[in-house]
């Protein structure tokens, strides 16, 4: 079997009582999505949290193509290989959709401290920066400003901001959220050509692109993996049943 | 595109004006419309460099005068030593006074930077209000610090009797001298736009809109936001020292809290984020200061009423006013 791009291991956090994430351990192999669902409060997001390093873990260690990665800062995380989209679009409302991806070119080839050189006039990463808003289905909308963009199309752009971080791993929190059928479909395929980039974690709530894209899937309740295999042994697990798809069903 | 054309017509326009008001001023021979044109260019370039911080960076700096005199106190220090001909400190290295301006502007540059480094590693910690209160809390410790060091004049403040010396010209020529301070507005404003279009003005425009975004993009906001206010602090120091220069004095009143809000109102009643909004507001500052103060003492509560409605009605400032909304594209 091929090496885990991205391994995590007995992740904790702890809010008090709540046990918001508990010993989680998953992996993330070449060229595979792997879903990660869960009932409301199961501890998606917050595991998300954990791996980019928003949240401060309790304990466990993350590894990224071998290197560990569980003490770096969220930036240095993302350089090293995360690429992450939010649940709620994240992105510079005021600048146009093709400046929101050559900063996330920029910041892959850590040139932050260029103080000289003008953007606008750098044909190499405007050409990267389209190449990029193509393969997201942005082409012809990189001039416009995020604030104008409609919900669907920043979803995309939020893809697009993960993408053009050139990463080793996709870490994609619903990206699907509030897409209506057409956009679901739309992205589906996306994601299903994203996979040969980077292998893909997906949180996602629509169980149809779930089964539908997913090599395996980890069932997460009450910030604990309850189940994890392939969609077929998913369907079939009791337990899963019972904690989480029959009350959906 | 054409609002962008607008703007760079705007700007142009009132760089032209403010550059040959002193040229027509000496042509009539009145010599107090030339130092008043210095003292706008001097006070919007103190406003060019908070408007990086405030502006590009939304970092809300309530300490900006402590630059202002910081820069001011190098020029009265080096200037006083070297008439009295003696060093400014012997210990560890012994550094004499000196009356040549481009020194005095680099170190005054120098000592904001180092200064700026420090309070921006502690206070860029924080967050808005706080962020505003802890530089509002440095910049008065600077003064209270000023306001007692008798060596240097304390709460009287220290007198400038020779204006500092520029290699090959005529310094105690107001034109002269109007010229020098342009120039240095011009290269600041010219800094600002460029690095305001290179990689890192990107990333600090981003540190403003969204830092979520900016650490997700692989950059961390700190080291950005630090190195903006670091610049902003050297700018605004430099125009301390040109102050300083121009009025041949320098005392605790130039660091108080009263002008880091002024400097503020410069960039805010000019527009916040734009190219050349200290230029307007502290064109607009300085003349109300001079015609509406003639007519009465009261000319802050016009002012006051200025900047309510530009803040009410025109988000922009002045700039938003003559040259449309601002725009990144």
């Amino acid at each position: 079997m091929a090496e885990p791009v991205l391994e995590v291991s007995a992740l904790s956090k702890r809010y008090g009582a709540l046990a918001a994430t508990d010993e989680v351990s998953l992996d993330i192999r070449p060229g595979e999505i792997h879903a990660l669902i869960g009932p409301n409060g199961a501890g998606k997001s917050t595991l998300i949290g954990l791996i980019t390093g928003w949240i401060a873990l309790d304990a466990g260690r993350i590894r990224l193509g071998g290197q560990d990665i569980t003490e770096l800062s969220v930036a240095a995380r993302a350089r090293a290989g995360l690429g992450r989209s939010f649940q709620v679009s994240s992105l510079g409302m005021d600048l146009t959709a093709r400046q929101n991806i050559m900063l996330a070119i920029a910041g892959r080839s850590g040139r932050v401290f260029g103080f000289w050189r003008q953007v606008n006039s750098d044909a190499r990463l405007i050409e990267a920066a389209e190449a990029v808003l193509n393969r997201v289905g942005l082409g012809d909308r990189s001039a416009v400003a995020v604030a104008e963009l409609s919900h669907g199309e920043r979803r995309q752009l939020e893809l697009g901001c993960a993408l053009a971080l050139g990463p080793r791993v996709f870490l994609l929190d619903e990206p699907m959220a509030g897409l209506g059928a057409g956009g679901t479909a739309a992205l589906t395929r996306l994601l299903d050509g994203l996979r040969h980039e980077a292998p893909i974690l997906l949180v996602e709530h629509d169980m149809d692109a779930v089964f539908q894209l997913a090599d395996r899937i980890s069932v997460l309740v009450y910030g604990r993996v309850i189940g994890a295999g392939s969609p077929g042994e998913i369907r079939a697990s009791a337990a899963v049943r019972e904690a989480y798809l029959g009350d959906a069903g | 595109m054409a609002e962008i054309r607008r703007e760079s017509v705007v700007n142009l326009a009132l760089l032209t004006a403010l550059g040959a008001a002193p040229l027509i001023a000496t042509v009539l021979d009145e010599p107090y419309y030339v130092n008043l044109a210095s003292r706008i260019a001097i006070l919007a370039l103190a406003g060019v460099g908070l408007n990086l911080a405030l502006g590009y960076g939304g970092m809300i700096s309530f300490g900006h005068a402590a630059f202002f005199g910081i820069g001011g106190y190098v020029t009265g220090v080096a200037a006083v030593t070297f008439l009295e001909g003696g060093v400014v400190i012997e210990w560890p290295v012994t550094i004499p006074g000196t009356d040549l301006m481009p020194v005095i502007w680099l170190v005054a540059m120098l000592v904001a930077a180092l200064v700026a480094v420090f309070i921006g590693a502690i206070s860029l910690r924080t967050r808005g209000v706080y962020f505003i209160m802890i530089t509002l809390a440095f910049a008065q410790m600077i003064f209270y610090f000023a306001t007692s060091w008798p060596a240097y004049g304390g709460e009287d403040g220290l007198p400038i009797y020779l204006r500092n010396r520029f290699p090959g010209v005529e310094t105690n020529d107001p034109l002269i001298f109007f010229t020098l301070c342009f120039i240095l507005l011009l290269l600041a404003l010219g800094l600002t736009a460029r690095i305001m279009g290179a990689d890192f003005g990107a990333a600090l425009r981003m540190a403003r809109l969204n830092p979520i975004r900016l650490a997700t993009s692989g950059i961390s906001p700190f080291p950005v936001r630090l190195t903006a206010f670091v610049l902003s602090a050297a700018i605004t120091a430099l125009a301390g020292a040109l102050f300083a220069d121009l009025n041949g004095f320098v005392g605790p009143s130039m660091m108080s809290w009263q002008r880091s809000g002024e400097i503020m109102v410069f960039v805010i009643l000019g527009g916040v984020g734009r190219l050349c909004g200290p230029v307007a507001g502290a064109a607009l500052f300085v003349l109300l200061e001079v015609f509406l103060g003639g007519v009465t003492e009261r000319w802050q509560l016009f002012l006051g009423l200025i900047l309510l409605g530009v803040v009410l009605f025109a988000r922009g400032g002045l700039m938003g006013l003559l040259a449309g909304r601002a725009r990144h594209g």
